[in-house]
C-alpha cells in the first residue's frame, strides 16, 4: 500500500502471514507471530528491535536457511516454501548473500578461497570464471591486497569484508546482514557503513539487523519488530518525505 | 543450459577439493591419522605379504614341477576301498618286476619307464659313515627318466643289472661326507654289510622346495634288480610319457595293462593308483585358494575393526567441523555436496592406510623372502592384483564406513549447524 507506484516485477521478497514456531520440548516458542512485508529492488532496510524479538529467525528465514511453520515467503516472484532443501541449497547460492555476526570465514582458507566458495557450488557461468570473479569482488569491498591472507591473519573489519565479498560473489537479489557490526568497534562499523552504502549505490538490495540507532540510521527504511510481530515500518530521514508505509498489521 | 553443461565440471573440482581438503585434514591431525587408520594398515599389510608369500609359493612349487617334470606319471600299489583286495597283505598288493614285463610294447604312448624302490640305510666307507642315506634302487632308463647326468664315471647299464653286480652312484654330498678322494670311482662302500662298487657320481638334484625330503643330497643309487634280490622290496614305477599331451592316454594303456598283469577280474577295483604332477598342481592351487580365503576372512575381520574406527573419527571430524558444514550448507552446498565431501575424506583416509598398508607388506614381504631355511618363501613377492584389491578393499570400508557419518553431516540443519559451539 506504499504511495509509491511500483509494478509488480519490482518486487523482491513478499512476506505473507509468515509465522515460526520452535518447539522446545512441551512448550512451543512463537517467534513470528504473523509477519507481512513487502521488498522491492534496490532497497535498503534495516531490521530493529530489541533481543528476542524475532529478528534473526526472520533473517534465517529471509535467507532460505530456515522454513516458516506458515504463511508464505515469495522470493523474486517464486514461492520458497514448497522447496526441498536442495532446492532451498541452490537459492541460497544463486540469490541470497548471508553476512553473519561472527563472519563465519573457514579458518583454513586464504580469502580468495573463502570468497570462491560458493561459486564452488554454483555450477555456470560463475563457477566457471571463479577466480576472476572472487578476485573482482574482493576489490570491489576493498580487499584487493589481502587476497592470499587466512583469516587470523586479518583484522575484524577485513575478516567481515571477506565475509561480505563471500556474499556478494555470486550476484545475490538480497544481501542479508544479521548484526554485521556487532562485533566490531565503532570506527570499523562505519567503514562497513560506508561500503553498504557504496553497495547500495550500484542497485544491491540490502537488508540488515541491527539494534543500534546510528547504525540503523545509514539505511533507508527501517523496520521495528517487537515480540514477533512487525510494529513499525518506516522511511529515514530525507527518505521520509517522499513516501510512507502502512503500518503493521 | 550453461549449468547443465558445467555440471561434471562441477562435480570433479568438488570432488578434487574434497580430496585436497582431506590431505589437508589428515596432515593437519598427523597422529590421530595414523593411530585411525591402524587397523586398515595391519589389515592391508597382512594381506599383502599373505598373499605375496602365497605367490611365491605357487611360483616356487610351479618351477619345482618344471624340473620335475610334467610328463611323468608315477604307478603305486594302492588297496582299493572295497572288494576282496580291500584287506589284502602288503605282499599281495605290492608290484613285482614281473608284472612289467613287455610294458613298452603294450603302451605305445610310454616312452620309458624305470622301477624304484627306496630304503634308508647306513653307508660307510672305512671310519666315516651316514646313518640315514637314501638308498634307491634303479633301472638304467632312469638316468633318462629324471634327467640328472653323471658327472664322473659312467652310469648304469643294462649290463649292470643282467649281471647283478654290485655296484652304486652316489652324490657329491655322499663323496664328501664320506671323506672319499673327488676321483672316487672303483672304491668300495658298505652298505648293509655288503660292499658295491662307486662306478660314478650323480649331479645332486635340483633343490625342489617344499617336495624334496630332508637329508636328500645323500642319495645312493643300486641297480634295481639288486635291491630287489636283497631286500624283497616295495616298489613303485615311474613312467614317462612321449608328450605331456599324451598323459591321459598313458594313463589308460597303463591301467588296462596292469589290471591284465595283476590278473584283476571286470568288476575288481584297481589295485593301483595313478598320479601325475598336474594332479598335485591342481591339488596345490585348491589349497593355495582355500588358504587366501582363510586369509582374506582374517583380514576381513581387521578391515571390519579398523572401519568401526574411521567410521569414530569421522564423527567426530563431523562433530568438530559443524559450524563449517553450517556455513558450506548457508552458501549453497547442498546436501550431496556435503556428503560427498565426508565420503572422499573417509575413503581418502582408508587409501591412506591402505598405502601404508602395502608399504609395510613390502617391507614383510622382504623379510620373509629371506627367512633362512624357508626356501620356498624365497620367491615370494606383491603381485599387481593383490595391491589393486587392497586399495579396492580399503576404498569400499572408507565408503561403507564413511556413509554413517556423511550422512549425518549431509542432514544437519544450517542455523542449528551455524550455532554449534
Ligand atoms: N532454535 C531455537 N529454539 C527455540 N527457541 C528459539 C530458537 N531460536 C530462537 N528462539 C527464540 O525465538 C525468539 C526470537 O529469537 P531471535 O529471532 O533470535 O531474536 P533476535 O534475533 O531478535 O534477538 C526468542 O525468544 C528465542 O529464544
Ligand atoms: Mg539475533
Amino acid at each position: 500500500m506504499s504511495m509509491m507506484p511500483t509494478s509488480r516485477d519490482d518486487v523482491v521478497i513478499r512476506l505473507s502471514g509468515v509465522a515460526r514456531t520452535y518447539k522446545v520440548g512441551v512448550e512451543s516458542i512463537h517467534a513470528l507471530k504473523g509477519v507481512d512485508l513487502e521488498l522491492r529492488r534496490n532497497e535498503y532496510v534495516a531490521i530493529m528491535g530489541p533481543s528476542g524479538s524475532g529478528k534473526s529467525t526472520l533473517m534465517n528465514i529471509l535467507g532460505c536457511l530456515d522454513r516458516c511453520t506458515s504463511g508464505t515467503y515469495e522470493l523474486d516472484g517464486r514461492d520458497t516454501t514448497r522447496l526441498s532443501s536442495a532446492g532451498l541449497a541452490r537459492v541460497r547460492n544463486a540469490q541470497i548473500g548471508f553476512v553473519f555476526q561472527a563472519f563465519e570465514l573457514l579458518p583454513r582458507l586464504n580469502a580468495i578461497k573463502n570468497v570462491e566458495l560458493p561459486l564452488i557450488y554454483a555450477g555456470g557461468e560463475g563457477w566457471l570464471n571463479r577466480k576472476a570473479r572472487a578476485r573482482e569482488t574482493l576489490t570491489k569491498v576493498g580487499l584487493g591486497e589481502r587476497m592470499k591472507h587466512r583469516p587470523n591473519q586479518l583484522s575484524g573489519g577485513e575478516k567481515q569484508r571477506v565475509a561480505i565479498a563471500r556474499a556478494l560473489v555470486n550476484r545475490p537479489s538480497i544481501l542479508l546482514a544479521d548484526e554485521p557490526t556487532g562485533n566490531l568497534d565503532t570506527r570499523t562499523s562505519l567503514d562497513i557503513m560506508a561500503l553498504f552504502e557504496q553497495l547500495h549505490q550500484e542497485g544491491q538490495t540490502i537488508i540488515m539487523v541491527t539494534h543500534e540507532d546510528d547504525i540503523a540510521h545509514h539505511a533507508k527504511r527501517i523496520v521495528r519488530m517487537r515480540d514477533g510481530r512487525i510494529v513499525a515500518d518506516e522511511l529515514t530521514g530525507s527518505n521520509r518525505q517522499i513516501a510512507t508505509v502502512a503500518p503493521a498489521t | 543450459m550453461l549449468r547443465l553443461l558445467t555440471a561434471p565440471l562441477v562435480l570433479t573440482v568438488l570432488v578434487m577439493q574434497s580430496i585436497r581438503l582431506a590431505l589437508g585434514q589428515i596432515w593437519a591431525n598427523k597422529t590421530r591419522s595414523a593411530l585411525t587408520t591402524i587397523g586398515i594398515v595391519i589389515g592391508v599389510a597382512s594381506v599383502t605379504a599373505v598373499i605375496a608369500s602365497l605367490t611365491g609359493l605357487k611360483a616356487k612349487v610351479l618351477k619345482d614341477f618344471e624340473t620335475l617334470g610334467t610328463n611323468k606319471i608315477y604307478v603305486n600299489p594302492d588297496w582299493p576301498r572295497e572288494g576282496r583286495f580291500r584287506n589284502f597283505n602288503w605282499r599281495v598288493i605290492r608290484f613285482r618286476p614281473e608284472q612289467f614285463d613287455g610294458l613298452l610294447e603294450r603302451c605305445p604312448s610310454i616312452s620309458n619307464f624305470t622301477m624304484m624302490t627306496n630304503r634308508s640305510k647306513k653307508v660307510s666307507y672305512g671310519i666315516h659313515s651316514i646313518d640315514n642315506a637314501r638308498i634307491s634302487g634303479i633301472n638304467p632308463s632312469w638316468h633318462e627318466i629324471e634327467n640328472r647326468s653323471v658327472i664322473l664315471g659312467r652310469p648304469f647299464t643294462l649290463m649292470d643289472e643282467e649281471n647283478g653286480w654290485q655296484v652304486c652312484l652316489i652324490t657329491p654330498a655322499v663323496r664328501d661326507e664320506l671323506r672319499l678322494d673327488l676321483d672316487c670311482i672303483g672304491k668300495r662302500i658298505i652298505i648293509d654289510r655288503r660292499s658295491y662298487r662307486i662306478v660314478g657320481v650323480v649331479e645332486t638334484r635340483v633343490e625342489s622346495g617344499m617336495f624334496g625330503q630332508m637329508g636328500d643330497s645323500k642319495e645312493v643309487f643300486i641297480p634295481f634288480p639288486t635291491a630287489w634280490r636283497l631286500w624283497d622290496p616295495w616298489m613303485y614305477i615311474i613312467a614317462a610319457c612321449r608328450k605331456p599331451e599324451l598323459s591321459q592316454e598313458a594313463q589308460a594303456e597303463l591301467k588296462f595293462f596292469l589290471r591284465q598283469t595283476r590278473h584283476l577280474q571286470p568288476d575288481d577295483p584297481d589295485t593301483f593308483r595313478m598320479d601325475v604332477i598336474e594332479e598335485y598342481l591342481k591339488q596345490f592351487n585348491t589349497m593355495a585358494a582355500t588358504m587366501t580365503a582363510i586369509a582374506g576372512g582374517v583380514v576381513g575381520i581387521s578391515l571390519l575393526v579398523g572401519g568401526v574406527g574411521i567410521m569414530n573419527i569421522m564423527l567426530v571430524s563431523v562433530s568438530e567441523r559443524t559450524r563449517e558444514i553450517g556455513l558450506r550448507k548457508a552458501v549453497g552446498a547442498r546436501p550431496s555436496a556435503i556428503l560427498l565431501q565426508f565420503l572422499v575424506e573417509s575413503v581418502v583416509l582408508c587409501l591412506f592406510g591402505g598405502l601404508m598398508g602395502i608399504g609395510i607388506g613390502q617391507g614383510l614381504t622382504t623379510l620373509i623372502s629371506k627367512i633362512p631355511n624357508a626356501h620356498f618363501l624365497s620367491m615370494a613377492y606383491i603381485p599387481l592384483w593383490a595391491i589393486g584389491i587392497s586399495f579396492g578393499f580399503a576404498g569400499s570400508v572408507g565408503v561403507f564406513f564413511g556413509m554413517f557419518p556423511a550422512i549425518k553431516a549431509a542432514r544437519l540443519d544450517p542455523i542449528e549447524a551455524l550455532r554449534h559451539e
